[in-house]
């Protein structure tokens, strides 16, 4: 892997805008939502696509399962489709209504038995991947949810909201457990009558005890996308804020998502009227330490670790998948 | 007209901003800094009928241009649809959009007006065009349909003003939005649900000082007059009684007298508090009464912040229309809910919309309006008004019929006749009954 030689490998063009993106963890298939409310699923290499057609909605939540053989969708019609997506024709599994309103975000267990997922109405749920049966629901948010994540021990659930508030939710006594402070992420623009912002990426690392939230800072016009892109890495344990990692010239930018590598750099991606950036953290500053300039607007990213590659959906209807090493 | 931030930075900022500094009471009694002259009214016997019919005018100003397809015209499915979908209403065959479920079920209470072009896409002129019924000109000013609503409606002897805004903070209202009906017809601005300010006798002024102190005043005025009488110096005196009526009566302006199960149906939050006071105020027979709802200027994030402006919006607004329905006042009231403009069906890298008046939609209800009604149609993508295409200067007429208003009338002012509503355009027969 060598972050400085991110390079484009791929990328395949769809009809509409895409909105989300996930690579299965076999590296074999990147399913994205598109503005039609449409999956596409894509073979890497060869870029063959198939269609999943089952939401009403768009669809901004993607999860697959750790066998990569099933997907698990949430929309803006507020369910969650199950599909299986290893097979010739993908098929749909099972479809529930899930949230009254938009889901911001859908995770699967490590031991691949529950479904979280989170939305607009401020409940998490939680499902039986199996039968898609809920099992129980926690209530403790005051703003819409955008994101979710499970502990890899499975015994916690991370769940992040509009007003900055990353909740702790112990999975043993259903409760909440404790709440990490992200509000540098959220704005209150009284002129404008508006809240923006919010927790919108997740990554834990629980051998490096550390957090990282995703989206934006510097909202002074939240109508008229000016804001710009912020990390906020924060202990685990203790909630502490180690670092902002906040990127010079990139009005307009917020981070959809953000991840970690194998060798514990973080890695963001930006998107807004700067572009797509994909922006490279450690531990040493504040500053990123390498960024990669998409050649249009990202919405979301998501990393193959195993690979060093990383899928982008783009507002040009692109899905674009860059290797993060030299180009051979 | 209103206060304002937009996304884009409009000019209308900073100069609403100023008039925001200007508001309160005592702006109100210096009211004769704003120029115009209050010529003779020719309207005698038919406009003392008129305002025994006891017509009012609720207008909601979604501020910073509602986004028609997240509202009254959604097209889930299209390429411009967005994630938005439509359900259905009251009125069978009528959709609107799943942000409005509450506003849904009082659909036969509406009238849609889904061909609205304005071609103007500016924020200040846009706002102009839509509260005066014509083009912004450097030639001459018009008045606001709150002023001319005052001015044609109001029954003085309630002792109330004819002409309130209501805004988040109070700012907005005054300008020149009364042009040349005069400063008495502009309008008095409430911040959120607050009464007006400065409406409680300080405790060291007795009430035998402050009848003295106004007498006094009356005194010294009618010796003035008596000799130099003019629209100013009736403006300055009118500012002085009305503020002075508005103390006998500011427990108008106080929703705590309201019953608390209303109180709860509104919702706590600022918007509903003012709808309840909009419903108060129309009440005891307030002329006019204009909500701002701020801020719709959705250039990033459209749908997250529409999702969060209409849904505080809606169910106030429906629990708004479907009381006055229940207690016989929509009969007698008119209810528009307007933009400066649209916005565009193409949905932007940010997940936002642009400004778009050439295909857009207005909302009325009440009054002679025909209930349960869409007039006007857009294509299949909203981009264009393929049927039924109206302006402002058609609203505008048909603001004054809805409630009994001849609108091709004139106004004589200093010895011109001046058109209340613009000749050269008409009133949508087709949706009054």
């Amino acid at each position: 892997m060598d972050i400085t030689k991110t390079h484009i490998a791929y990328q395949w063009k769809y009809d509409r805008p895409l909105i989300a993106c996930r690579m299965a963890p076999n590296g074999l298939q990147v399913a994205s939502s598109s503005e039609d409310s449409m999956i596409q699923l894509w073979t890497v290499p060869s870029g063959e696509k198939k269609m999943l057609t089952g939401h009403e909605s768009w669809v901004h939540a993607l999860c697959y399962s750790s066998d990569s053989r099933q997907l698990v969708t949430g929309g803006c019609d507020g369910k969650i489709i199950w599909w299986s997506v290893q097979d010739e024709s993908p098929s749909i599994l099972r479809k529930i209504d899930a949230h009254a309103g938009w889901i911001r975000g859908v995770a699967i267990s490590p031991d691949n038995l529950t479904v979280a997922s989170v939305g607009n109405d401020r409940i998490v749920r939680l499902w039986s991947m199996s039968t898609g049966e809920m099992i129980y629901e926690l209530a403790g948010h005051e703003r819409h949810i955008y994101s979710a994540l499970f502990h890899p021990g499975g015994n916690q659930l991370v769940t992040g909201d509009l007003h900055g508030k990353i909740h702790i939710w112990n999975l043993y006594d259903r409760k909440l457990e404790r709440t990490i402070d992200a509000t540098p992420l959220y704005a209150e623009n009284k002129g404008q009558g508006a809240e923006f912002g919010g927790v919108r990426a997740m990554a834990l690392n629980v051998e490096r005890n550390e957090l990282l939230a995703g989206g934006t800072h510097k909202a002074t016009n939240p109508f008229g996308a000016v804001h710009e892109p912020l990390v906020l890495r924060l202990n685990w344990s203790d909630g502490v804020l180690k670092k902002s990692h906040a990127c010079d010239g990139i009005a307009g930018g917020l981070v959809w998502r953000v991840q970690w590598l194998m060798d514990g750099t973080a890695v963001g991606v930006s998107g807004g009227s700067t572009g797509g950036i994909l922006l490279f953290f450690n531990d040493t500053q504040e500053k990123e330490i390498h960024r990669f300039k998409l050649p249009t607007l990202a919405r979301d990213m998501d990393i193959h670790l195993e690979s060093n590659m990383v899928a982008t959906a783009h507002y040009d209807n692109h899905l674009r998948i860059s290797g993060m090493f030299a180009k051979v | 007209m209103t206060f304002a931030h937009y996304a884009c930075g409009s000019y209308e900022h900073g100069a609403n901003r100023r008039r925001f500094l200007r508001q309160s009471l005592s702006g109100i009694a210096a009211g004769g800094a704003i120029a115009g002259g209050l010529g003779s009214l020719a309207f005698g016997a038919a406009a003392e009928q008129l305002k025994s019919q006891d017509m009012r005018v609720v207008v909601f100003n979604m501020h910073g241009g509602l986004s028609q397809l997240e509202s009254w015209d959604p097209k889930p499915g299209t390429k411009t649809g967005g994630p938005c979908r439509s359900i259905a209403t009251s009125v069978p065959g009528v959709h609107i959009s799943d942000l409005l479920p509450y506003t849904a079920k009082q659909m036969h209470h509406l009238c849609l007006m889904r061909g609205v072009n304005t071609a103007e896409d500016d924020h200040g002129k846009g706002a102009y065009m839509m509260l005066t019924g014509r083009r912004q000109s450097g030639a001459a000013d018009y008045p606001q349909i709150g002023a001319v609503a005052a001015r044609m409606l109001n029954d003085e002897n309630r002792g109330l003003p004819g002409h309130i805004v209501v805004t988040p903070n109070g700012g907005g209202g005054k300008g020149n939005e009364a042009a040349y009906l005069g400063p008495k017809y502009a309008s008095i601005s409430l911040g959120g649900s607050k009464p007006p300010p400065n409406t409680t006798k300080p405790d060291a002024i007795t009430d035998e000082s402050e009848t003295r102190r106004h007498e006094l005043r009356r005194h010294i005025n009618q010796e003035f007059l008596s000799r130099r009488r003019t629209a100013i110096t009736d403006a300055y005196t009118h500012s002085y009684e009305q503020a002075l009526r508005l103390m006998e009566r500011k427990d108008v302006f106080d929703i705590s007298k309201e019953p608390v199960r209303d109180q709860d149906r509104y919702g706590k939050h600022d918007f509903g508090r003012q709808c309840l006071m909009a419903r108060r105020l129309l009440e005891n027979g307030v002329s006019f009464v204009q909500v701002t709802h701020s801020n719709y200027d959705t250039h990033n994030e459209n749908f997250i912040f529409h999702i969060e402006q209409l849904g505080e919006f809606d169910q106030p607004f429906a629990t708004l229309i479907a009381d006055l329905a229940d207690r016989g006042l929509l009969e007698k009231t008119l209810v528009v809910v307007l933009s400066e403009f649209g916005r565009t069906p193409n949905i932007n890298l940010y997940y936002g919309r642009d400004h778009w008046s050439k295909a857009w939609s207005v909302v009325m209800a009440g009054g002679k309006l025909a209930r349960g009604a869409v007039f006007g149609k857009t294509n299949d993508e909203g981009t264009e008004v393929v049927d039924g295409q109206v302006d402002h200067g058609a609203l505008f007429h048909t603001y004054l019929r809805a409630v009994g208003v001849d609108s091709s009338q004139s106004i004589a002012v200093d010895g011109r006749e001046l058109p209340i509503a613009d000749p050269a355009a008409a009133p949508i027969w087709k949706v009054l009954t």
